[in-house]
C-alpha cells in the first residue's frame, strides 16, 4: 500500500516537473541557452544515477563511466546518422550495446578491488575512447556530425525511467545484495550472495543507463568527438556522486544539478572551473568524506507523508 | 637494423616512466595510496627546469638539481597538505582526493600562465649522433640514458644503506611496529614522498630535454603509463618499478615501429588489464592469500 502510494506520488511528481519545464520552454521564458542546460542536466543526472548504483550502492569503484557514455553516444549516432532509424530505437540500442560493453569489461576486471579495479576501469576506459578515434567509420579523431533531436520531452522520459528502474533495483531484493557487497565482499558471499553475479549485473545496468545518457548527449551536441569521452569526463560523472554522497541518489541527483548550474555559467572559464570542482573535491573529503547526504536520501528528512524518492 | 634503433628509442622513454613509476611504487608501498598527483609532479618539475634554463641561464646539471630541490618540498607539500589527514580515511576518499589533488596542480598552473605549450631549448645538451652497428645513436638519448641509471642507483643506495631507507622499508613493511621501534613515521613518509617526488622532477625535466615540447596537462598520460608501470614490476617493489618503466618503454616503442602509433596509448592499458587479470601482484611480486 504504502509502496504503491509512494511510486504514484513520484509520477505526480515526476510530471508536474515536466508540465513546468515544457511550459517555460513552450512559451519562450527559457531561452535556447536554458533549455541547453536542463537538458545537460538531464543527462549528468542519468550519468550520476548510473554511476551511483555502481559506486555507491555495489561499492566497486569506477572510474571509467565515460567511456561507456562513449560506447551508447557513437552507436547511437551511427544508427540515426548511417542507418536512419529512429531516435528512440537508437537511444535504446545505445544503452544495450553499452550494456555489452559493461559486460565485457566487468566480468575480467571486476575480480580486482579497490585501488585496482580503480586504475583496470580507467584503463578500460581509454580503451574506448582510442578505439574510437582509430575507427574511420565514425570520423575518428575529426569526430562525426549528429543531427539536434534530444528533446526536454525526450531527456524527462529517460530520466524518469532511470530513476525508476534503479530506485526499484536498489529497494529490491538484488539491491540489497548489492549494498551486502558494499559493506563487506567476504561476509556477503559468506551469506550465500553470488558477488560476482551481482557485482557483474550492477556494472552492465549502470553501464546501460550511461548508453541511454549518451545518446541524448550525442543528439544534443552537434558534434562528437573522441576527446569528449576523456578520463576527465569520467572525474566529472565521478564528482558527481562523490560530492552527493557515496550511496544516496538524491545527493548524486542534487549534486548533478548544482554542479551543472555552477560549470555551466562558468563555461568561459574553464580553468576556474576546474580549480574549483577540485577545491571543493580536495576539501569535501577531508572534511565531510561522506558527501553532502551520506547515505541518505532526501526522504529521510520529510515524514511518511512526503517520501518520494529522488524528484528532479 | 631498424629495431635496434627502435630498442635504444624505448630504452630512453622506458627510463623516464622507470623514473616516474618509482615515486609511485614508493609512496604506495608506504601508505597504499595511488598518488594521482605524481604525473602533476613530473610536469611541475618539467616547467620549473624550462624556467631554470630559459630564465636563468643555468646549465642541464643545476637545472635538473634545481628541479629535483623544487619538487621534492612541492611533493612534501602535497601530502602534509592533502595526505596526511587521510591516513585513517577509506581508500575511495584518498584516492578521490588524489584525483583532486592532481586536476588543482593541472588547472593552477594553467591558470598561472596559460594553457599554452613550451619548448626546451635544443642546446641543452650536445647532440652528435653516431652509428652502432648501423643505427642511429644521439648522445642526447645515451646522456639522459645514463643520468636515469645514475639517479636509480642513487635510490637504491639510499634506500638499503642509509637509516632512512632502513626506516622506509620498516614503515612500508609494518607501520605499527616501526612507530614501536621509535620509527618517526610521519617524518619517513614526508621523506619518501620528497624522494620520489624528486625522481618525478629529475624525469621532468630529462622529458623536456628528450622531447622539446612541454604543456601543463603533459603528466597525465606519462603519470598513468608509470603507475602502469609500476604495477607491471609489482607495485610497491623499486626494482619492479625500474624493469616495468623499460619494459613499458620497449613495448611502446616497438608498438610504434610497426606502424599503430595511434594504438600506443591503448598498448600501455592493454598490457595493465592483461597483468592485472593474470598477475595481478605484478612481475616480481609474490602471491598473498587474502585472510579475512
Amino acid at each position: 500500500m504504502k509502496k504503491v502510494s509512494k511510486f504514484w506520488l513520484f509520477l505526480i511528481l515526476a510530471v508536474l516537473i515536466y508540465g513546468i519545464g515544457q511550459g517555460l520552454i513552450q512559451t519562450g521564458i527559457l531561452n535556447a541557452f536554458y533549455s541547453n542546460m536542463l537538458i545537460l542536466m538531464i543527462i549528468n543526472i542519468i550519468l550520476a544515477v548510473s554511476l551511483h548504483l555502481v559506486i555507491g550502492i555495489t561499492g566497486q569503484f569506477s572510474i571509467g563511466h565515460a567511456g561507456f557514455l562513449a560506447v551508447g553516444a557513437y552507436v547511437s549516432a551511427i544508427i540515426t546518422m548511417k542507418f536512419e532509424l529512429p531516435f528512440v530505437l537508437a537511444i535504446i540500442i545505445g544503452g544495450i550495446v553499452a550494456a555489452l560493453a559493461g559486460l565485457l569489461v566487468g566480468i575480467p576486471t571486476l575480480r580486482l578491488r579497490g585501488d585496482y579495479l580503480a586504475i583496470a576501469t580507467l584503463g578500460f576506459g581509454e580503451i574506448i575512447r582510442i578505439v574510437f578515434l582509430n575507427i574511420e567509420y565514425v570520423g575518428g579523431a575529426a569526430g562525426m556530425m549528429v543531427s539536434n533531436m534530444t528533446t526536454w520531452t525526450s531527456a524527462f522520459v529517460c530520466l524518469v525511467i532511470t530513476i525508476l528502474v534503479i530506485s526499484n533495483f536498489t529497494n529490491s531484493r538484488h539491491g540489497r545484495a548489492c549494498i551486502a557487497i558494499r559493506e563487506n565482499e567476504i561476509a556477503a558471499d559468506a551469506m550465500g550472495i553470488n558477488t560476482t553475479f551481482y557485482k557483474v549485473a550492477a556494472f552492465a545496468i549502470g553501464s546501460f543507463f550511461a548508453g541511454i545518457a549518451g545518446g541524448l548527449f550525442s543528439h544534443n551536441f552537434y558534434i562528437i568527438q573522441p576527446t569528449n569521452f576523456g578520463f576527465l569526463k569520467s572525474f566529472d560523472i565521478l564528482i558527481f556522486v562523490v560530492l552527493g554522497g557515496l550511496g544516496s541518489m538524491s545527493g548524486s541527483v542534487i549534486a548533478a544539478i548544482l554542479l551543472t548550474i555552477i560549470s555551466t555559467y562558468l563555461q568561459q572559464y574553464p580553468e576556474t572551473r576546474m580549480i574549483i570542482y577540485s577545491i571543493v573535491l580536495v576539501v569535501v573529503m577531508l572534511y565531510r568524506p561522506q558527501g553532502l547526504m551520506g547515505t541518505r536520501e532526501i526522504t529521510d528528512f520529510f515524514g511518511k507523508k512526503k517520501s518520494v524518492k529522488g524528484g528532479n | 637494423m631498424e629495431w635496434l634503433q627502435q630498442l635504444i628509442n624505448g630504452i630512453s622513454l622506458g627510463s623516464i616512466y622507470a623514473l616516474i613509476a618509482l615515486g609511485y611504487t614508493m609512496v604506495y608501498g608506504i601508505i597504499k595510496l595511488i598518488n594521482f598527483a605524481h604525473g602533476d609532479v613530473f610536469m611541475v618539475g618539467a616547467f620549473v627546469g624550462f624556467y631554470a634554463i630559459k630564465g636563468w641561464g643555468l646549465g642541464f646539471f643545476p637545472a635538473l638539481l634545481f628541479s629535483m630541490a623544487f619538487c621534492a618540498v612541492f611533493g612534501v607539500l602535497i601530502e602534509r597538505i592533502a595526505y596526511k589527514r587521510l591516513r585513517n580515511a577509506t581508500r575511495i576518499a584518498a584516492l578521490i582526493t588524489a584525483i583532486g589533488m592532481s586536476l588543482l596542480i593541472e588547472y593552477g598552473v594553467i591558470y598561472a600562465r596559460g594553457a599554452q605549450p613550451e619548448a626546451y631549448p635544443d642546446n641543452v645538451l650536445p647532440s652528435t649522433s653516431f652509428n652502432l652497428f648501423g643505427a642511429q645513436i644521439s648522445s642526447q638519448s645515451l646522456f639522459i640514458l645514463s643520468v636515469s641509471v645514475g639517479l636509480m642507483i642513487i635510490l637504491q643506495f639510499i634506500v638499503h644503506r642509509t637509516k632512512i631507507g632502513k626506516a622506509m622499508r620498516a614503515v612500508s613493511h609494518d607501520m605499527d611496529a616501526a612507530r614501536l621501534m621509535g620509527i618517526n613515521v610521519d617524518r619517513t613518509i614526508s621523506y619518501t614522498f620528497a624522494i620520489g617526488s624528486a625522481l618525478a622532477g629529475a624525469a621532468g625535466v630529462i622529458f623536456g630535454v628528450y622531447y622539446t615540447k612541454i604543456e601543463p596537462l603533459m603528466g597525465i598520460i606519462p603519470g598513468l603509463k608509470a603507475f602502469v608501470a609500476a604495477v607491471l614490476g609489482g607495485i610497491g617493489i623499486i626494482p619492479g618499478a625500474m624493469v616495468g618503466g623499460l619494459i613499458l618503454g620497449v613495448v611502446e616503442s616497438v608498438v610504434s615501429a610497426m606502424g599503430f602509433s595511434l594504438w600506443r596509448d591503448a598498448a600501455a592499458f592493454i598490457i595493465l588489464i592483461l597483468i592485472l587479470i593474470f598477475r595481478p601482484s605484478g612481475i616480481f611480486g609474490k602471491n598473498t592469500r587474502e585472510k579475512v
